[in-house]
Parts: structure tokens; sequence; C-alpha cells
């Protein structure tokens, strides 16, 4: 018994060492003077690294623990290490924005601390139990951050937006979940896989249960008609917590969809992939065309991600491996460039200076032209163009739904792509056609520049040799 | 001699370029000699690879493979038949000629000027030289975004308006290519076009396939009715851009046909002959018609190569109609040599005429006709060398613009009398609204005051017209180097167009 139960504590040592570590800065913020607040991003960093090299160290192949309700296979080491890095990321990235704007306080990385627990919790998730509690760790930390500009009333205002709306889809998961668990008898996922093999497919219980998982889950990740809050709380958050929202969470919504439809539900997937069907060509419709009409860039970059998050579901609703590969590769090459430009945006602004309309890039090729090309290769990646990995993103997902014979739905997507390509070529616009207003003042920290050039160019790199990356993730899903 | 010259002449270009962006405009005399070095040593470079070709045969030659991205058992394949060689050649000299025309004309951040088009040649080497349908895509869709930074930095006052046409008409047509590849891909399991060529396909497959390589293609090329960006782009890009916009890349619109749709696609092809052709015969009188009332010498230039890209499309298609009447593939041969000749001669023609402009443009700072008048009188040179290029582009024999022109008028009367008719009224268009702009603008007696005070050619200038010059009649006098190379990689075009896939 003592020994199933180290062997369950190993598996979740990662969990274990990055709650403890979140608490230890929770602990050590509370005696710190606002000028020794670098000891709280110090401490935060080492976590975040300490949890990977835990993760890394972890044994291969798949693992399951704690009787079943946590799993740790290679999708979730792959999904937990991309977590922490793009966490840090955003840690590194916000520091000055935060620093400048007196929110450079504890709670920001306590809540990003648990918010990235959350994230590994749902990605390890092997019952619907603990997958729920996953999910509610990550939303209640998120909605923590969104109003963690107390000031700002307009943060405010998306943060309460963002909880209610929540509220309202965790309720839909929640019912949805106790629907398959009374048709079932079980909340495990594997025994849940079993019973939809055996018939349970065909089981409407089941069938209703699985609607409002399918619509809670489409909630978290922002795809239409579920996205209403996307672009709120992308424009009303402060940049950094939009920057952290928009990116490592969705690592955690990739893990989500692929243990609840791909491993739970995997038998029905005649079933849901309809209804994935008309969340991503509505997500990848509407996030595009919206967006053109957008003048704010973060919430043109939440448009964009609606449509973005419509790609993902392609490759997940094709119900292949090739699918769900082609999906986790988009959403690695997501996560990479929302960083990136969100740290755009942060590179510009300044005191009392957002920088987050269109118009504020406007002449940025002539002051600062190597950043300037930097936020060309990402919104060149992001409108899918080649060589960029944004282009192979694409691509593979585009594959995986021709190859179950959706060919129309692919020609939808790519057509759609093009409108989208239109809003990212305005962006450009501004940048390298128009001159700027006023003077173009670059305060950023030498690592930040170095580490926005280095997110940039990775996106042209992994575009030309995007070999490792699909190697890497072809590994995960052995 | 085992350099890899493809891999060098794509990416010399490339990293040059970016090297010339690294060194900024401070000095701009250092970035502008670089990018001269550069182009001059790609042009170099493909030198060896024109005499150390194996004329003889229709293999792929200068093959060069490794694997590139092996989850989609896409690789690093490079390889040049008789169809890339001449455009390839075609690319590195007009890069050339660019690069001096513009030596000291631009004032706007000139070594990204030059970075861009050092770049543009060398993804446009990519897109002749890639036996990878996927990597072909990658070049093709690449070079979008330097030539819209191209028009939309250094062009004309609408110039943001031609450049997010110019971006998502090409760019729209070239999804639904995408689309028709990776089909193709999961069909063969692979993106060789050698494998891609053997795969077996059904009518309604390839009738799909062929209709969304059309889509790419035909905006490329352009045709009518989605011809419409080219002007718009011609008109507000820079002169170098205009000259690269006219002289390459609407070759790739031909390219692609011969490349991917008449072999991957034949049966369709074949089928859907009558739509292509009928385009080229409306775009041939209508967009004559059009050209003949610009007054815009820019415009008047873009709608005229839209009507001569069309003799190429009709080249190209004109084949299977041959075959059908003659029951022999002769005709079918000089069809395709003449739309491959078309499309290098409209390369040197349409580029000269654009320098032209180029050359009065930066004097007097309009391309409106009316501006002109009698600028023989003070530009004796230019004069000259203007009507040259004007005979030429109306077909004059002797000069390049013939031959092309003539084979395919003669592979068209094979065909169908009525084809050959309606294709050589071209030689009336094309002589009426040519020889108008240069009585209009070069003949005559000194319209004004501006023309009175311009000065002729400089060194530069001179060199650069002269070169064409040469090009434009040693061609038209003796095209047979040019025929002797692509003579037996059409004949195998022409075999794999007749083989069905069904």
């Amino acid at each position: 018994m003592n020994q199933i139960l180290a062997n369950s504590l190993t598996l979740a040592s990662p969990e274990i060492v990055l709650a403890c570590g979140a608490s230890l800065v929770l602990l050590v913020d509370a005696f710190l003077t606002d000028r020794q607040r670098g000891i709280s991003y110090l401490l935060s960093m080492v976590t975040l690294a300490l949890t990977a090299v835990v993760v890394a160290s972890l044994p291969e192949g798949r693992n399951v623990g704690f009787s079943g309700m946590f799993v740790v296979d290679g999708v979730a080491r792959f999904l937990k290490l991309a977590a922490c890095g793009t966490v840090a990321a955003v840690l590194l990235y916000s520091r000055d924005y935060l620093r400048i704007r007196g929110l450079f306080r504890g709670e920001y990385f306590v809540l990003a601390l648990f918010a990235t627990l959350g994230i590994f919790v749902i990605v390890s998730a092997g019952s619907l139990l603990s997958l729920y509690m996953g999910i509610e760790v990550l939303a209640l930390s998120q909605y923590a951050l969104v109003a963690f500009d107390r000031d700002s009333s307009i943060a405010a205002e998306s943060a309460m937006k963002y909880f209610v709306l929540g509220a309202i889809a965790s309720g839909a998961l929640l019912y949805g979940i106790s629907l398959v668990y009374g048709v079932s008898r079980t909340f495990d996922l594997a025994q849940l896989a079993v019973f939809v093999q055996l018939g349970g497919a065909s089981n409407i219980g089941l069938l209703f249960g699985m609607a409002f998982m399918v619509a809670g889950i489409a909630f978290k990740f922002g795809a239409v008609p579920f996205h209403m809050w996307v672009p709120d709380v992308y424009h009303g958050a402060p940049t950094s917590v939009t920057m952290l929202v928009g990116s490592a969470p969705k690592f955690a919504y990739f893990g989500l969809i692929l243990r609840v439809l791909g491993e739970g539900l995997g038998g029905a997937v005649a079933e849901w992939q309809g209804m994935l069907i008309v969340l991503a060509v509505l997500s990848i419709a509407i996030g595009n065309v919206v967006a053109v009409a957008q003048t704010n860039l973060k919430r043109m970059l939440a448009y964009s991600t609606i449509s973005n998050v419509g790609f993902i579901l392609l490759g997940i609703l094709a119900g292949t491996s090739a699918g769900y590969r082609g999906a986790l590769f988009y959403t690695v090459a997501y996560v990479l460039m929302a960083l990136g430009s969100f740290a755009m945006i942060l590179l510009l602004s300044r005191k009392g200076f957002e920088a987050d309309r269109i118009e504020d890039f406007r002449g940025l090729a002539q002051h600062r032209p190597w950043f300037a090309w930097m936020m060309l290769f990402l919104m060149a990646s992001t409108a899918g163009l080649p060589p960029f990995v944004g282009f192979f993103s694409k691509l593979y997902v585009i594959q995986a739904v021709l190859d179950v014979g959706l060919t129309w739905l692919a020609v939808v997507a790519v057509l759609f792509s093009v409108v989208g390509a239109f809003y990212y070529l305005r962006v450009i616009k501004a940048m390298f056609f128009e001159t700027a207003a006023g003077e173009v003042v670059v305060e950023a920290s030498p690592s930040f520049k170095f580490l926005l050039s280095l997110n940039a160019l990775s996106v042209l790199a992994l575009g030309l040799w995007s070999g490792p990356l699909s190697d890497a993730i072809a590994k995960a899903f052995h | 001699m085992n350099l890899p010259l493809l891999s060098i002449l794509t990416w010399l270009p490339v990293i040059g370029g970016i090297v010339v962006m690294l060194i900024g405009d401070r000095p701009v005399v250092l970035a502008r000699w670089v990018a001269l070095a550069v182009s001059l040593a790609a042009l170099g470079f493909s030198v060896p690879l024109w005499s150390h070709f194996d004329a003889a045969s229709a293999a792929l030659q200068f093959v060069e493979r490794t694997a590139w991205v092996p989850t989609l058992h896409s690789d690093y394949h490079l390889g040049i038949d008789g169809i890339s060689l001449p455009l390839i050649v075609l690319t590195t000299f007009s890069t050339v000629l660019v690069i001096i025309a513009s030596w000291s004309v631009i004032e706007k951040r000139p070594s990204q000027y030059y970075a861009a088009f050092l770049i543009m040649e060398g993804l446009m080497v990519g897109v002749f030289s890639a036996a990878d349908a996927l990597l072909f895509y990658v070049f093709w869709e690449a070079m979008l975004i330097p030539m819209f930074l191209i028009i939309g930095i250094w062009g004309g006052a609408r110039r943001i308006y031609a450049t997010i046409k110019f971006f998502l008409y090409t760019f729209l047509g070239s999804v639904l290519m995408l689309v028709a590849l990776i089909y193709l891909y999961l069909k063969a399991g692979s993106y060789d076009l050698a494998a891609l060529y053997e795969l077996p396909l059904s009518r309604p497959e390839q009738t799909l396939i062929f209709l969304a390589f059309f889509a790419a293609f035909a905006v490329k090329v352009p045709m009518v009715p989605v011809h419409t960006w080219l002007p718009d782009a011609h008109v507000e890009a820079p002169t170098g851009g205009s000259v690269i916009l006219a002289a390459i890349m609407l070759k790739m619109g031909g390219y692609g046909f011969l490349r991917f749709s008449l072999p991957i696609t034949p049966d369709a092809a074949h089928q859907l002959d009558w739509l292509v052709i009928a385009l080229s015969l409306i775009a041939v009188v209508y967009i004559g018609l059009i050209a003949l009332v610009q007054t815009d010498m820019k415009k008047l230039i873009a709608y005229s190569s839209i009507a001569h890209m069309a003799f190429v499309t009709l080249g190209c298609f004109v084949g299977y109609e041959i075959v059908a009447v003659t029951g022999s593939a002769a005709g079918e041969t000089l069809a395709l040599s003449g739309a491959m000749v078309q499309m290098i001669s409209h390369g040197l023609v349409s580029g000269a005429l654009f320098l032209c402009v180029g050359v009065l443009y930066d004097r007097l700072h309009t391309r409106d006709i009316g501006a002109y008048g009698g600028v023989i009188n003070t530009m004796p040179y230019f004069g000259a060398f203007m009507v040259l290029f004007g005979m030429a582009n109306a077909g004059l024999p002797g000069t390049s613009g013939f031959v092309g022109e003539f084979m395919i008028v003669l592979a068209s009367f094979r065909a169908n009398f009525w084809f050959a008719a309606v294709a050589a009224l071209t030689l009336i268009t094309g002589a009426a609204y040519t020889l108008w702009l240069i009585k209009r603008v070069v003949l005559g007696p000194v319209a004004n005051e501006g023309v009175a005070s311009l000065k002729d050619l400089n060194g530069r200038e001179f060199l650069v017209l002269g070169v064409l010059a040469i090009a434009v009649i040693a061609m038209g006098v003796y095209p047979k180097p040019l025929t002797d190379v692509m003579e037996p990689t059409l004949r195998h075009l022409v075999q794999l167009m007749s083989v069905s896939k069904l």
C-alpha cells in the first residue's frame, strides 16, 4: 500500500514542488518591502525551473497514480514542460511592465504559479473529477489575475464578465460530467472509454452529457459561440495578464479536450465530430471576419485567438492521431506567436501608454527596424505564411482534416485564413508604410529584448526546420 | 564541378540580402556595392549552370536532395530541367539590372530596398528549382512578403491599396493550390513532384485539382477576369518592383501551368482547355483594347503584359486541340516552346519598357502620357531604345517579341483557324497601343518645357538598356540556343500530357 502511495507521490512530484514553491512565494512575499519584490520574482522562476527539472526526470511511458485519477504520459510531460517554459517567459516579459505600473506584487507570481498548477492537474487528469479540480484551480487564478489591476475599472469589468460567464461554463461542464457519470457510473476516463466502446456511444444520456461537456470546453477555449468573454478579457486585463491568459492555458485546454474527447469519449468520435465542426467553422469565420473591424491590437489578437482556436479544433475533430499531433503542433506554434505578439505590445508600452492600438505601431520600421521585423515575422506566421511555423501548423491540421475526407472544411478554413491575412497585414502596413505620429520609445531591458528576438526568430527557425518540434510531438504521443 | 549550384543560387542572394539589410544605410554606398556584388555573383553562378546543363536530356539536373520535414515526407529537393533553366537565368539577369537601375534613385531606406530584391531573387530561383511540391509552395508564398513591402514602402500614391490587393489576390489563389497539394500528398504519400506525376486520379478529382491550381496560376499570370490586381500593382510599384513583377513573377503562373497543371492533371487540362483558350483569346483582344485607351504609361504596359501573357496560356493549352485535329504531337511541342520563348521575351521586353518609364519618371516625376511628347529631340539615345523596345513589344520580326508570338500563332493554326485569327489580332492591337504610345511620348515636336529640359541617358541607364537591347535582338535573330535547351524537356512534358491518368 505504501509502495503504491509512494509511486503516486513520485508521479505527482512536479505538482508538489510547484504547490510548495507557490506557497513559499506567498509566505516570503508577505515579509518583503516593495523594493525587495525581485526576490519573489526570482523564487517563482526557480520554482518553475525546479518543476521543469522534476517533470523531465519523471519515468518514461504511461504511468497511472492515485487509483487512476492521475496520469503521466508523454503528452502530459510535453504539455507540462511547455507550460513551465511559457509561464517563465511571461514572468520575464511582464516584469518591467508591472514594475512601472506599480503592479509588481507577490500576488501576481503566486497566481501565475497556481494557474500553472491548474494546468498541470488538467493535463494529467485521469478522471473527470481531477480534471474538474484542475479547471477550477486554473480558472480561479485567471479570474483574479484579470482583476489584478484593482484601480482599473475596465479590468474589473472584464474580470466580472469572465467570472460570471466562466461560472456558467463550469456549471455546464459539471452538469455534463454528472450526466455522463449517471449513465456510465464512472468518473475514470479509461473506464469511460471502455463503456463507450461497449455500445455506450449510442446512449442518449451520454450524448446529452457530452454536449454539455463540449460546450464547457468550447467556453474555456473561447470557441464561437462561447467566445463572448475573449475580446473583453483580452482587452480589459493588463497586457501582461492578457499574455498569460492567452498563452499557457491553451496547453491545458488542449490537454482537456484530448483527455475528455480523445481518450474518454474516443469511441464516440462520430458523435462529437459534428459538434466540433460547427464550433470550428464558426470560430474561424467569425474570429477572422470580426478581427478585421478592430483597431485595438489586443482586441484584434483576441479575435485572432478565436480563429486560431478554430484551427486547433480542426485538428482535434479529425479524431486521428495525426490530427491530435497536428493540433498540439498548432497549439505550440500559436502560443509562441501569441507570446511574441503580446511581448511586442509590452515592448512599446511605457508609463501611461499602453501601445495597444494598431496605430501605435506606426513607423516602427523607421525607428526600430529590428523589432519591426520581429513583429513582421510574428504577424506573417500567425497569418499562416510560409516559411514561418504558423504555415506548418495550419498545414498539419488541414492535412488531418483532408485525411478524414472533410475537403469542404479544409477549403472553408483556408479561405477564411485569407480574410485573416488582411488584418495581420494591417499591422505590417502600420509598421512599414506609415510614419509615426510621435517618437517611438523602447525602454525594455536587454533580457526582454533578447527573449523577444529569440521568440520571434524561433517562429522563423521552426518553420524552416520544423523536424525537431514535430519529432518531439510524435514522441510525446508514442 | 560538384558545387550545389542551385542551393547557392537560392541562398546566396537571401543571405546577401540579410547582410545588406544589416549594413544599413550608413554608409549607403557600401550596401549598394555589396548588393551589386551579390547579384553579380548570382549571375556568375548561373553561367556554369547553363554551360554544364545537358540540353539533350529531359531529366532533372543539378539535383540536390536531403530530408527536410520527415513527418510530411517532404524533401529539400532541388533540380532543374529545360523549363526552369531559362527562367532562373532570366531571374539572376533581371536582378542585376534592377539593382543597377535603382543605383542612386532610391532615397528612402535604400539598403532595405536592395535587400528586398536580393531576397526575392533567391526565393524566385527557389520556386523555379524546387522539385518538391511543399518546398515549391513555401518559396512561392514566401515571395509575397518582400513584394508586399517593395510596393508598400517604395510605391506611388495609392501604394497601400495596390499592395494589399496584390497580396490578397495572390494569397487567395495560392491557398486553394495548397489544399490541392495536400490532397495529392495524402494520395501519393509524398510531396515529390515525380511521384505526383505518376499518381492516378479520377476525373472529378482531376477537375477539382485542376481548378485549384488554376486559381493560383491564373491569378499570377494573370488571366482575365482575375487580372485587376496587376495594373494597380504595376502602376504603384517602384520601377524595380514593376520590372521584377513583369519579368519574373508573372512567369511563375506560366511555369506553374507547365510544372503542375499539365503533367499532374492531364485529363482535366484536356477537358477544360476550352476555358483557358477562351479566356486567353478574350484577353488578347479585350485587354489589347483597354491598353489602347490608357493615359498612364505604366498602366498601358501593364495591360500589354496581360495581353502578352495570354499568349503564354494559349500556347500552354492549345496543344490538346492540335493533337485532336492533327493526331500528332509535333504542333504541341511547338506551342509549348512558343509559350516558353514568349515568357522569356516578355520578361526582357516588359522589363525594358518599365525601365524606360522609370528613366522618364525619374526626370519629370509623372507617368502621364500627356506630359510628354518629342522626347527624342532632347533624349536621342533614350528615344532609340524606347522605339526598339516598343517594336519588340509590338512583335516586330527580328526582335524577341516576334518569335514566341509567331510560334504560338503558327501552332494555333493547326488546331483551329479561328484561334489563330483571333490571336493574330494582337499584331494589330499590340502595334496600335505600342506605336501610339511611342508616337505620343517619343516622337513629334518638343511638347513642353519639362521635355525641353530633359537630359539624355547617363552611363548607368545606357548600360542597363543597352544590355537589354542586345538580349532582345539576339533572341529575335537567333533563338535556337534557347529553344534547344527546352526541346527535350518539352517533348517529355508532351508525353506526360498525353498519358491519361484515369
